[in-house]
């Protein structure tokens, strides 16, 4: 089953003070998410990823298009009982502590009372938040309050997890720790949405993004087939100060770095190369396919789409 | 559904605690034994009326000071802070949202008055040395009071539903002073002919009507307040705060959360 | 979207029903309760703007007001001045403010119809503020009794003063006393012994203490009438019996069988001049008497009752 589709929704913004003029935000947007995976969200900022997530929460209302989640309307109240969200830049109830605040929201997701404090201290544990007992949450630092945000996301066990920019604000160890979290999610057998500008995060973790742009959809797929599309070349490495002859006889394109050399070359031409590397007596270090980044992709997809705004102009 | 209502109540109630809001009772206790102790001063035949119009004034004031001023920020400020996206993500209707958040100020705005309401009574004991059974009727008068209160927080509510707080404060005010004058408007209504008769009848009735809920200075002269009165400023008071929240709950129903 | 669709025609027929059933309920309690009449601002146009001003808190601005008005006029009562053109003012807004407050009545009838020093000399402005009195508490004889009072003390009108209180005493809770005086005005309106049992009567129930001490300061000068007019009567007796005048107090008493060594309530005798006139000896102490004023008598300075008793 899908956990989340989306049918066409599109939201127009009334902006102007007077004279209101419509601005589109949201091109009619048509997606699935399938049960159980990690499904990135890519976009620069001010692409529509936020509204797009606003709209799915019942936030804002849709212009038009209608969306399914976990096989009920979006707009069902009980689909929320099992779905969690991160907003992006999360803030909560200064004046709560956080057992106070994850609390309160225990008891509005519907999480009975006696199992309510032992979930709380769970995920408060999951985030690695420990050692806050009775401090406000006004005292928290942005990393701190990120972690809550995580915290009362997943804390009544949703089956859905909606996260909108989750490593923003966070320090290294911290974006570490979350993505562990988010693999674990995974492994817990949830669905976790999520949106970022941040394309390492998505590539390490995502197994399907879209990439959106301007509010409208450039692309989607599989992050393993997105990655793979450009093939047929290989990475060779190994220790060395000197390009043999007959490697360059190959057609390696070879850089030398440091004590290794970095050579790039056709697939088919594998077992050649290892063979001259063996008659060369050198150290072999590593041998990779290569794959194109993400970030080539996504860039090309944006690159794409201006290029053909700019002939349109 | 009437959990919820009463988990955000109590989230609200909280707030207003940690938020410092009872001080003003500091304030009031200061205002109040000021007053008795000088008016003990300059007798002239009015202590009691002066304790009894100045408390219950005093209590009247104090309140919708508070009531105007947290009611307008109950929604506008979770849309700006951004606070309420983790409460409406939940299985949280939004008009569950609206009455909770209200039934959050009363119940605050209760609590704040039962302790002016003590100070009242010993003010009153500190100038008169006892209690006589006339007494009672500031009972009245401060339950009539919490009935203003109702309305003044669900009228807050309303505004707060669509509008900036700042606004939200001046629409308020405007309301709580025209809905002192509900009755000069319906008189005038009842003066005037044709279009203006309708406008005028049609704002008259649209607008509080607090005259009637004022008694303060009946029960500072120990007059009774008629069974009738109380019966049906009761029910006056419930229909318009119904009217308000009603509203409340048809616009931000359809609200747009930026 | 039809949970939200439900909410909206739910939330829709509240405020309908509940909006209609207001109006209903608000043409009750406006039955219930006095309206607010347009005449009334005609009536007071000023101290309605105060009314209208102090935003429902009436009855706080009605005692700061009628704090004022005492203060007003115990300062300039005091000071001896000749005009008191605030006074009605004063009261008016005080009363309009709260209209049952009802010392403030009571104080308008003793000081705003007298004429100066001790009033301001306005009994109609006293007259219409008992009417719009009894036209907010008619179940007040007290206001019946105070109209009565301004009649009779300030106008002499004892077909009107009979009227009013006989309005008075038809109020449930009246005294006793108010058909009495009904009856007294119509038969005996100039009789010292009506004007002794009403002031008497302002004294009992007035709780104001300047309102209290000009009660005492009536009797005491009706006390002392009713003795320099016993003692001229005995004069002229004495006269047309002997063709000629006393040449003493003492007789005078014992010719006359009046009491002995009679004297002014503060115990000061009474003097006879050598023209036979019975005066008093300090008729300052005195300021509303009719009879025993020294011939050629000029007040010391500004008559005060508050140092009489």
């Amino acid at each position: 089953m899908a956990a989340i589709e989306i049918l066409d929704l599109e939201k127009t913004y009334l902006v102007g003070f007077w004279c209101k003029r419509p601005k589109r935000a949201l091109q009619p947007l048509r997606l699935t998410i399938e049960e159980g995976e990690i499904f990135g969200f890519l976009g620069p900022n001010g692409a529509g990823k936020t509204t797009t997530l606003k709209i799915l929460m019942g936030l804002v209302f849709p212009t038009a298009g209608t969306a399914r989640i976990l096989g009920r309307e979006w707009t069902d109240p009980e689909v929320k009982a099992q779905i969690g969200f991160l907003p992006e830049q999360p803030y909560f109830y200064d004046y709560l502590t956080a057992h106070e605040l994850l609390d309160y929201f225990g008891q509005l997701s519907g999480v009975p009372a006696r199992e309510r404090k032992r979930r709380v201290e769970e995920v408060l544990s999951l985030v690695g938040l420990t050692d806050i007992k009775g401090l406000q949450l006004r005292r928290f630092s942005k990393g701190m309050l990120q972690r809550i945000g995580i915290a009362q996301a997943i804390l009544h066990n949703p089956r859905l997890v909606f996260l909108d920019e989750p490593m923003s604000g966070l320090d290294p160890l911290g974006r570490r720790e979350v993505r562990d979290l988010i693999a674990q999610l995974k492994q817990d057998g949830k669905t976790v949405f999520f949106s970022t500008h941040i394309l390492s995060d998505a590539e390490a973790l995502c197994d399907r993004v879209a990439i959106i742009h301007k509010g409208e959809l450039r692309g989607v797929g599989a992050v393993d087939d997105l990655t793979s599309s450009v093939v047929g070349k290989i990475e060779v490495i190994w220790q060395g100060t000197q390009i043999p002859a007959s490697i360059k006889a190959l057609g390696a394109e070879c850089h030398v770095s440091g004590d290794n050399v970095r050579a790039v070359i056709s697939d088919n031409q594998q077992d050649a190369i290892i063979d001259a590397l063996r008659r060369e007596r050198v150290r072999l270090i590593s041998i990779t396919p290569l794959r194109t980044s993400l970030e080539t992709y996504f860039v090309e997809k944006l690159q794409h789409s201006q290029t053909t705004a700019g002939k349109r102009a | 559904m009437t959990s919820r209502i009463a988990y955000i109540a109590s989230n609200t109630f909280r707030e207003a605690v940690r938020d410092r809001v009872l001080y003003n009772l500091i304030a009031f206790a200061l205002l109040l034994s000021g007053a008795a102790i000088f008016v003990g001063q300059i007798s002239i035949d009015i202590e009691r009326l002066v304790v009894v119009n100045l408390g219950l004034a005093a209590v009247s004031l104090f309140g919708t000071v508070i009531a105007i001023f947290i009611g307008i920020g109950l929604v506008s400020k979770e849309i700006e802070k951004r606070t309420l996206y983790t409460v409406l993500s939940r299985p949280v209707r939004r008009w569950e949202f609206i009455i909770g958040k209200f039934f959050g100020l009363a119940g605050t705005l209760v609590v704040n008055t039962f302790f002016m309401a003590i100070g009242v009574f010993a003010a009153l004991l500190y100038v008169a040395h006892k209690f006589s059974r006339p007494d009672a009727l500031i009972l009245i008068a401060l339950y009539f009071i919490i009935l203003e209160f109702l309305m003044i927080c669900a009228l807050a509510l309303l505004f707060s539903s669509f509008s900036t707080p700042l606004l939200s404060a001046v629409f308020a005010f405007s309301l709580f002073v025209i809905g002192s004058f509900a009755d000069d408007l319906r008189a005038f209504a009842e003066l005037s002919h044709g279009f203006t008769h309708w406008v005028a009848a049609a704002a008259a009735y649209l607008v509080p009507n607090f005259s009637a809920l004022n008694v303060i200075s009946a029960v500072a002269h120990q007059q009774p307040v008629g069974a009738q009165l109380v019966l049906s400023n009761t029910l006056y008071a419930l229909l318009y705060t119904t009217v308000a929240l009603s509203g409340a709950v048809l616009i931000f129903e359809r609200r747009n959360l930026k | 979207m039809s949970a939200q669709r439900r909410t909206t025609v739910i939330a829709a027929s509240c405020l309908i029903v509940s909006f209609a059933a207001c109006v209903v309920l608000l043409r009750q309690i406006d039955r219930i309760r006095p309206p607010a009449l347009a005449e009334d601002q005609i009536y007071i146009s000023s101290p309605k703007m105060i009314h209208r001003a102090s935003l429902g808190f009436d009855g706080l601005m009605a005692c700061i007001y009628w704090t004022r008005t005492v203060q007003y006029f115990g300062h300039r009562h005091f000071n001896g001045e000749m005009s008191y053109n605030e006074l009605a003012p004063l009261l008016e807004i005080t009363t309009a403010l709260d209209p049952e407050l009802l010392p403030a009545y009571q104080f308008g009838a003793s000081f705003l119809a007298p004429p100066p020093p001790h009033g301001a000399g306005e009994p109609d402005r006293a007259i219409q503020l008992m009417e719009y009195g009894i036209q907010h508490n008619p179940d007040h004889w007290q206001l019946y009794y105070n109209l009565g009072f301004v009649y009779y003390t300030e106008l002499k009108d004892y077909k009107r003063a009979a009227n009013a209180f006989e309005r008075g005493s038809r109020v449930p809770d009246s005294q006793p006393f108010m058909k009495v005086m009904a009856a007294l005005m119509a038969e005996h309106g100039g009789d010292l012994l009506t004007a002794r049992l009403l002031w008497s009567k302002t004294f009992e129930t007035a709780r104001e203490k300047d309102i209290r001490e000009n009660a005492i300061a009536h009797l005491r000068a009706l006390q002392v009438d009713e003795d320099i007019g016993r003692l001229q009567a005995g004069v002229t007796d004495f006269g047309e019996r002997t063709g000629r005048l006393p040449t003493s107090m003492s007789e005078l008493t014992t010719a006359e069988h009046l009491p002995a060594n009679p004297a002014d309530p503060d115990g000061n005798p009474y003097l006879m001049t050598p023209r036979g006139l019975i005066v008093l000896q300090k008729p300052d102490d005195f300021p509303f008497v009719t009879r025993g004023i020294p011939p050629g008598y000029k007040p010391s300075g500004p008559a005060r009752f508050h140092h009489a008793s």
